[in-house]
């Protein structure tokens, strides 16, 4: 196995004008080639800052981030970013926003041309092909982002609770999807949620981090056979496993939610 | 059908206020001098409309004839001005816009300067206009200009300033360059601010316009009210209003147009 994306005592603080907030204190964590690892935690553990220090949007306060051995200084698009409010551009059309990576890259028209309809088929959207993305429902949108990140074949992918805003179905078959594009593609994927079953679903790896400061709290391969099948007793039994390792960080979370309030 | 039916619906008010006004002459509760009716109005500006001279073959071509009436000219006169003086306006702002918009130091820097400028309305600069430019046309386009340029430059600081940093982002992430980021995400997402400042922009010229050539110029529409003025012309003066407001709303319904076209993307249009 080959380390893709390495994290070598990641820390990241913020100073707003009144306060200094620890948000990562000193993550260690590698991810193979190949690897899908989902972060799982509460909300402010810091799980979204360690993937936009992976995306290279922010630079850690302490420690480096190394994505094939290289050191990551800024954005790139072998580190493609999937946005859970899809980040799609409405002035563009759905093709225009699939072609728009490969046209900052200088292609020629005759290679994105059939690049982009390869990638509209393969997320069934070609009959969407020229239409704003106001006019798609959130789950279309999100496979329209899916695609416009694809076009540029990263060799890994970063999603930041990209099926977070989307109704229980449309969500269930976009997880088969992705599932299905990552056994056909072979990416590295690093997968932020704070959705214990969707980590389980997709994961081989779940990253369960602490409330902040954000820590490793456990690190932990899913043995589970694919495809996983949710109401199998195993998977429930790691779903309560992971249920109470999640639920500390978010009982953790709530009381400092409670402090704030009461101190302000 | 529906169309014909919505035009009739928008007539209805106008036409109400003709039958009062009518009424009101017909009465005789106001002096033709204070208010003549719309039917001496509407002669008027058929009068007004119309070639002031008998066709002739010899001295000119038929199109020039009909189009030789002195409301046609007064008319396009304005235009052009607002035209021109628009045009000054916003090629001066749209880039400082963007600059600013982009830059926060810029901004600051010149921020205060700006807050202050910005509520001098343009007439309070006609009689700087008029020692700079003496009169005739370069006093009007620059205070046209003038009325132009701040809309203009304020709405592209906040749209360009307000793009959300998500589309930033995600750009960046795809490889593009500061200069395609440019071009193909700021001003795009920026265009729904820039628009609605040249809106703004269009109508603040074309008040100007009436007003300067009121001051320094001896045609146009704002020319011909204050002239008729002189002459006691009241029906005159009515029926170039009139024309002003016909010109604005045509202007008007082009820019949204526009904006519909441009915007096509954009929710609710």
């Amino acid at each position: 196995m080959k380390p893709a994306l390495e994290f070598q005592s990641v820390a990241q603080s913020f100073t707003t004008h009144n306060s200094h907030i620890q948000v990562l204190a000193s993550i260690d964590l590698t991810i193979q080639e190949g690897e899908f690892v989902c972060l799982l935690g509460p909300s402010g553990c810091g799980k979204s800052t360690l993937l936009n220090a992976a995306a290279g949007f922010v630079s850690p306060t302490q420690g480096k981030v190394k994505f094939r051995g290289n050191l990551v200084t800024g954005p790139s698009p072998e580190r493609g970013m999937v946005f859970q409010e899809y980040a799609l551009f409405p002035w563009m059309s759905v093709e225009d926003n699939v072609a728009f990576g490969l046209e900052a890259r200088g292609e020629s028209k005759d290679v994105i041309q059939p690049r982009v309809a390869a990638l509209l088929a393969k997320l069934r959207l070609t009959e969407f092909a020229t239409r704003w993305p106001r006019d798609l429902s959130g789950g279309m949108r999100q496979r329209v982002a899916i695609a416009r990140v694809l076009a540029l074949d990263p060799p890994c992918l970063l999603m930041d609770e990209p099926f977070g805003a989307l109704d229980a179905l449309t969500r269930r078959s976009l997880q088969d999807e992705l599932l299905q594009l990552w056994s056909e593609l072979g990416k590295t994927v690093l997968f932020v949620t704070h959705s214990i079953e969707e980590a389980i679903l997709l994961a081989d790896r779940i990253v369960v981090m602490t409330h902040r400061p954000g820590k490793v709290k456990k690190d932990c391969l899913v043995a589970l056979p694919r495809p996983r099948d949710p109401s199998d007793p195993a998977f429930n039994a790691l779903k309560q496993e992971m249920g109470q390792l999640v639920m500390a960080e978010q009982h953790a979370f709530e009381n400092a939610e409670r402090l704030s309030f009461t101190a302000d | 059908m529906q169309w014909l039916r919505k035009i009739a619906r928008g007539l209805a008010a106008p036409a109400l206020l003709l039958v009062i006004w009518q009424g009101v002459c017909e009465a005789g509760w106001v002096t033709p001098q204070a208010l003549p009716s719309p039917y001496a109005v509407g002669l008027k500006w058929m009068e007004y409309l119309l070639p002031g001279q008998a066709y002739d073959p010899a001295s000119q071509s038929w199109l020039m004839w009909v189009l030789s009436g002195e409301l046609l000219r007064d008319a396009g006169g304005s235009l052009w001005r607002v035209i021109i003086g628009f045009l000054v306006g916003f090629v001066l702002a749209l880039p400082l816009g963007l600059l600013m918009g982009a830059n926060a130091r810029l901004r600051e820097f010149a921020n205060p300067l700006i807050q202050v400028l910005r509520p001098i309305p343009p007439i309070a600069y006609i009689p700087l206009a008029i020692l700079w430019f003496g009169l005739g046309n370069p006093p009007a386009i620059f205070l046209i200009a003038l009325g132009a340029f701040f809309p203009v430059l304020m709405n592209t600081i906040a749209g360009v300033s307000q793009v959300d940093s998500i589309y930033l982002r995600a750009a960046r992430n795809l490889g593009a360059s500061h200069s395609r980021i440019f071009m193909s995400v700021i001003l795009p997402a920026a265009m729904p601010f820039i628009l609605s400042g040249v809106r703004i922009g269009i109508g603040t010229s074309f008040l100007v316009v009436i007003v300067a050539e009121m001051i320094a110029v001896n045609n146009g529409l704002g020319y011909r009210i204050l002239e008729a003025r002189e002459y006691f012309w009241t029906d005159k003066i009515i029926a170039g209003m009139l024309s002003i407001g016909l010109i604005g709303l045509a202007i008007d319904l082009a820019m949204d147009r526009l904006n519909r076209h441009l915007l096509r993307w954009h929710r609710g249009m």
